[in-house]
C-alpha cells in the first residue's frame, strides 16, 4: 500500500510538471477569466453524440486529460441536460437520433447554446444526406457555433465553446 | 444455375482476399447444413451480408463468411425473386447471426426463418415497407420520423423493475439503450437496442468510386479508422490484384498498433476512473495524448483517418521519425509497466475489477465471441497470429489471452497487448524496408467480389466488396466485431448489479457506429 501510495504520489507531481501544461496555459487562463465574468461559475456542457463515427469523441474526451485540463479552466460535462448550458453535438444527425437529440435540447433550461462538433456535425461530411442521415446538425436544432475538422483538435472544440461564451 | 454473372454474363468463379478464401455455393438446404458442419469444427462466423442483382438474374442473394482453419469460407445462396425472398436462418447454430439477420430484413427486406423481426436498424426513420439497399430504392429519399413503441421482452414477477438507459447517455459516448430488469440492484435480464447511429453507410458507398471508398471506410468506427480503411484497400487490391509494396504494408501496421495502442491506453484509464481510481485516468489519458501527438509529428494526424489509401499509404515516415519513435516507446513502456504494477496492487481497483462481468469460455464459444473480448474468455483468436498477411507474417505477433472471462482479465489483455504492440512497433522500425510507399490501383473488371480482414484493436473487422462498371462500387459491407459482442454483454451482467454496468461494458468497450453503419 505504501509503495502504492508512494507511486502514485512521485507519478502525479511528474503529470504536473509537464512543459505542454504550461505551454496551453495562457490560452487556458482566458478562458477561465472570461467564464468567471460571464457566468459567475463553472460552465456545464452536455456532449450528444447524434450520429457520428466516435472520432469527434475521443477527441472531446481528450479535454479532459491533464493537458488540457477541463475541468481547471471552470468547465465540466454534466450527466444530465437540465444541468447544461450547452450541447455539444456531434455526427451527422441520424434519423434514429432527430427525435432523441430534439428532446434533449428540450430538456436545457434556457439560456442554452449549442456546438456541433466536426465536418459531419457542420456539412454532413463524408455522410451527407441520405435515408437515414440529416447530415448537419443545424438541419434538425439551432446551431450558434461549429467546428470543422475530421476530427477537430482538442483545441479547435475550446476555441469554439470559448467564442460562443463570449459573444452571446 | 445459381450463380452470379457478372456483367459480361461469366459465372462468377472465385472471391478474392487478403486471406486464403474459400468460395462456396449452396441453396437453401445445405445453407443451414453447412453451418451445422461448421459449428461442430469449430469455425466461428465473421459476418452475413445480402444483396440485391435482380438487375442481373432477379435474385436476392446472402453471403456468410465463415473463418476456418485455412483462412475465410464464403457460402453465397441465391433466391428467388418472390414476394418475401426467404432463407433459413443461421441464429440457432451462430447465435450471434440474430441482429445481422434483422438487420439484413431491414435493409433489404429479405427474410430468415427466425420469428424475431422487430426492427433493427430500421427504427423510426423509414417506413417498414421500404428497403435501402434494394437497388430501385433512391438513396436520398426523406421521410419524417413515424414513431412507435419497441417491444422489449418483459420480466414478471414480485419486485421486477426496469431501467431504461439512453440512448443519450451521461459520458461522452455513443448511443444506444439498454433496458434492464432488475430487482433490487441486481440484474436479472438486460436487453440492448441498437441501430441509432445508422447512416446508411452501405447506401452511401455505392454512390462513390473504389478509389475513394477507404476514405467513407475509416469513418465507420472513428476508432477503428486504420483497421477499416486497411481492410477496405485490402478488398480493392485483392479484386485488382495489386500488391503493396512493403514499406507501405510495413507503415500500415506501424499505424494499426499506433491504434491499438492508443485505444488500449485510453481504456486502461476509463476503466481505472470507472471502478473509482481518478488517478488511472489522469495517468493514462496522459499517455494517449504524448501518443496522439507523437502520431501528429510523424504522421502528420493525430488520428490516421485518411493514412492508409488504395495501392499504399499516403505519407511516409521521415527518418528522424525512428529515433523519436523508439525513444518514446522505452517511456510508454516504463511508464505502463509502473501503472500496471499499481493497478495490480491497488485491492479496491482489483476488488471491482476480478468476478465482475463474468463471460465463461464455454458461453463465449457457444456465443461467438471474437477479438479482444474472445481472448480475455480464453478464445484463441487473432488474425494476425492465426493466418499469413503482410507483414504480420514476418513480425510473428504473439497470441495474448486469459481465461477468466471478467474485468481483471479483459484488463490484463489489454496490457499484455500494449507491449506486444510496442514490440511491433519496434521490430517495424528496426528492420527498415525501402522502397516506394504506393502502387496504382487499377480499375477492376465489374462483378469482382474482394474481401478484405484486418485484425483491428476490438477484433476482426472486415469489408466486402464488389465491383462496379467504371470505377464504381456496386456494393460493400463492413463489418464490426462488436456485431458478435454486443450479445456477450447481455450474458456477462446477468446477476451483476447495475452500478457494475458502466465498468462491464466499458470493459468490453464496442462500437455502436462500426455496428450500426
Amino acid at each position: 500500500m505504501i509503495d502504492t501510495l508512494s507511486r502514485m504520489i512521485r507519478t502525479g507531481i511528474l503529470t504536473e510538471t509537464l512543459p505542454p501544461l504550461k505551454a496551453a496555459s495562457p490560452q487556458v487562463d482566458g478562458l477561465q477569466m472570461d467564464l468567471r465574468k460571464i457566468l459567475g461559475r463553472a460552465l456545464c456542457i452536455r456532449h450528444v453524440d447524434a450520429g457520428s463515427c466516435n472520432g469527434c469523441e475521443l477527441e472531446i474526451q481528450a479535454l479532459n486529460n491533464p493537458y488540457y485540463n477541463l475541468e481547471g479552466v471552470g468547465i465540466k460535462f454534466v450527466a444530465s441536460p437540465r444541468h447544461a448550458d450547452l450541447l455539444l453535438v456531434t455526427g451527422p444527425v441520424s434519423a434514429n437520433m432527430e427525435e432523441a437529440l430534439k428532446r434533449t435540447l428540450d430538456a436545457v433550461p434556457d439560456p442554452k447554446f449549442v456546438v456541433a462538433v466536426g465536418d459531419c456535425g457542420a456539412c454532413g461530411g463524408v455522410f451527407g444526406i441520405n435515408y437515414a442521415s440529416r447530415g448537419a446538425v443545424a438541419n434538425v436544432i439551432p446551431v450558434h457555433r461549429t467546428v470543422t475538422g475530421c476530427p477537430p483538435s482538442p483545441v479547435a472544440i475550446l476555441e469554439a465553446i470559448r467564442s460562443v461564451i463570449v459573444e452571446v | 444455375m445459381n450463380m452470379t454473372l457478372d456483367s459480361s454474363g461469366q459465372a462468377r468463379q472465385e472471391i478474392v482476399s487478403n486471406l486464403p478464401c474459400i468460395y462456396t455455393k449452396v441453396g437453401a438446404l445445405r445453407w443451414r447444413r453447412v453451418a451445422d458442419n461448421l459449428r461442430a469444427s469449430g469455425a466461428r462466423l465473421l459476418t452475413l451480408w445480402g444483396a440485391d442483382d435482380r438487375d442481373r438474374d432477379g435474385r436476392f442473394r446472402i453471403y456468410a463468411a465463415y473463418l476456418v482453419k485455412e483462412g475465410v469460407s464464403v457460402f453465397e445462396h441465391p433466391m428467388e425473386q418472390g414476394r418475401k425472398p426467404t432463407y433459413p436462418s443461421l441464429a440457432e447454430i451462430f447465435p450471434c447471426a440474430l441482429h445481422m439477420e434483422r438487420a439484413i430484413h431491414d435493409l433489404f427486406g429479405i427474410v430468415s426463418m427466425e420469428p424475431d423481426h422487430r426492427g433493427w436498424l430500421r427504427h423510426c426513420g423509414w417506413p417498414q415497407t421500404v428497403f435501402p439497399l434494394r437497388r430501385d430504392f433512391d438513396g436520398n429519399t426523406k421521410f419524417s420520423i413515424d414513431s412507435q413503441p419497441y417491444e422489449f421482452i418483459q420480466v414478471e414477477g414480485d419486485g421486477v423493475h426496469e431501467i431504461a438507459v439512453g440512448p443519450v447517455h451521461a459520458g461522452t459516448i455513443e448511443p444506444g439503450h439498454f433496458r434492464f430488469s432488475v430487482v433490487g440492484e441486481k440484474v436479472l435480464r438486460l436487453e440492448e437496442r441498437l441501430g441509432y447511429t445508422h447512416k446508411g453507410v452501405s447506401k452511401r458507398f455505392e454512390e462513390m468510386l473504389q478509389m475513394e471508398g477507404h476514405r467513407l471506410a475509416a469513418r465507420l468506427s472513428g476508432d477503428s479508422a486504420v483497421a477499416f480503411s486497411w481492410a477496405y484497400c485490402a478488398a480493392l487490391e485483392a479484386i485488382t490484384q495489386t500488391a503493396c509494396p512493403p514499406r507501405a504494408a510495413n507503415l500500415r501496421a506501424l499505424a494499426l498498433e499506433h491504434e491499438r495502442l492508443a485505444n488500449h491506453l485510453g481504456d486502461l484509464g476509463a476503466l481505472g476512473n470507472d471502478a473509482g481510481f481518478a488517478f488511472g485516468l489522469t495517468q493514462f489519458s496522459r499517455m494517449k495524448e504524448d501518443l496522439l501527438r507523437m502520431n501528429a509529428s510523424v504522421f502528420g494526424a493525430r488520428y490516421l483517418f485518411d493514412f492508409v489509401q488504395p495501392g499504399g499509404v499516403a505519407v511516409d515516415l521521415p527518418d528522424r521519425a525512428i529515433r523519436l519513435l523508439l525513444d518514446h516507446y522505452l517511456l510508454l513502456e516504463e511508464g505502463v509497466s509502473s501503472l500496471r504494477a499499481i493497478y495490480d496492487n491497488h485491492a479496491g481497483l482489483q476488488d471491482r475489477f476480478r468476478d465482475a462481468g463474468i463471460l465463461k469460455q464455454d458461453l463465449a464459444e457457444r456465443l461467438g465471441a471474437i477479438g479482444l473480448a474472445g481472448r480475455a474468455s480464453g478464445i484463441s483468436t487473432d488474425l494476425r497470429v492465426d493466418y499469413s498477411y503482410s507483414p504480420y507474417n514476418r513480425l510473428k505477433p504473439k497470441l495474448v489471452t486469459q481465461s477468466t472471462g471478467d474485468v481483471a482479465a479483459r484488463v490484463q489483455v489489454r496490457f499484455d497487448e500494449v507491449f506486444e504492440s510496442v514490440r511491433l512497433c519496434r521490430m517495424l522500425l528496426e528492420e527498415p524496408v525501402a522502397g516506394p510507399i504506393r502502387m496504382e490501383c487499377p480499375s477492376p473488371p465489374p462483378g469482382r467480389l474482394g474481401l478484405g480482414l484486418i485484425e483491428g484493436w476490438r477484433g476482426p473487422v472486415l469489408i466486402a466488396l464488389e465491383s462496379g462498371p467504371d470505377g464504381t462500387i456496386r456494393r460493400c459491407h463492413a463489418h464490426d466485431p462488436s456485431w458478435q459482442n454486443w450479445p456477450l454483454i447481455e450474458y456477462a451482467i446477468l446477476g451483476n448489479i447495475v452500478p457494475d454496468f458502466p465498468l462491464i461494458n466499458k470493459s468490453f468497450n464496442l462500437s455502436y457506429s462500426g455496428h450500426d453503419g
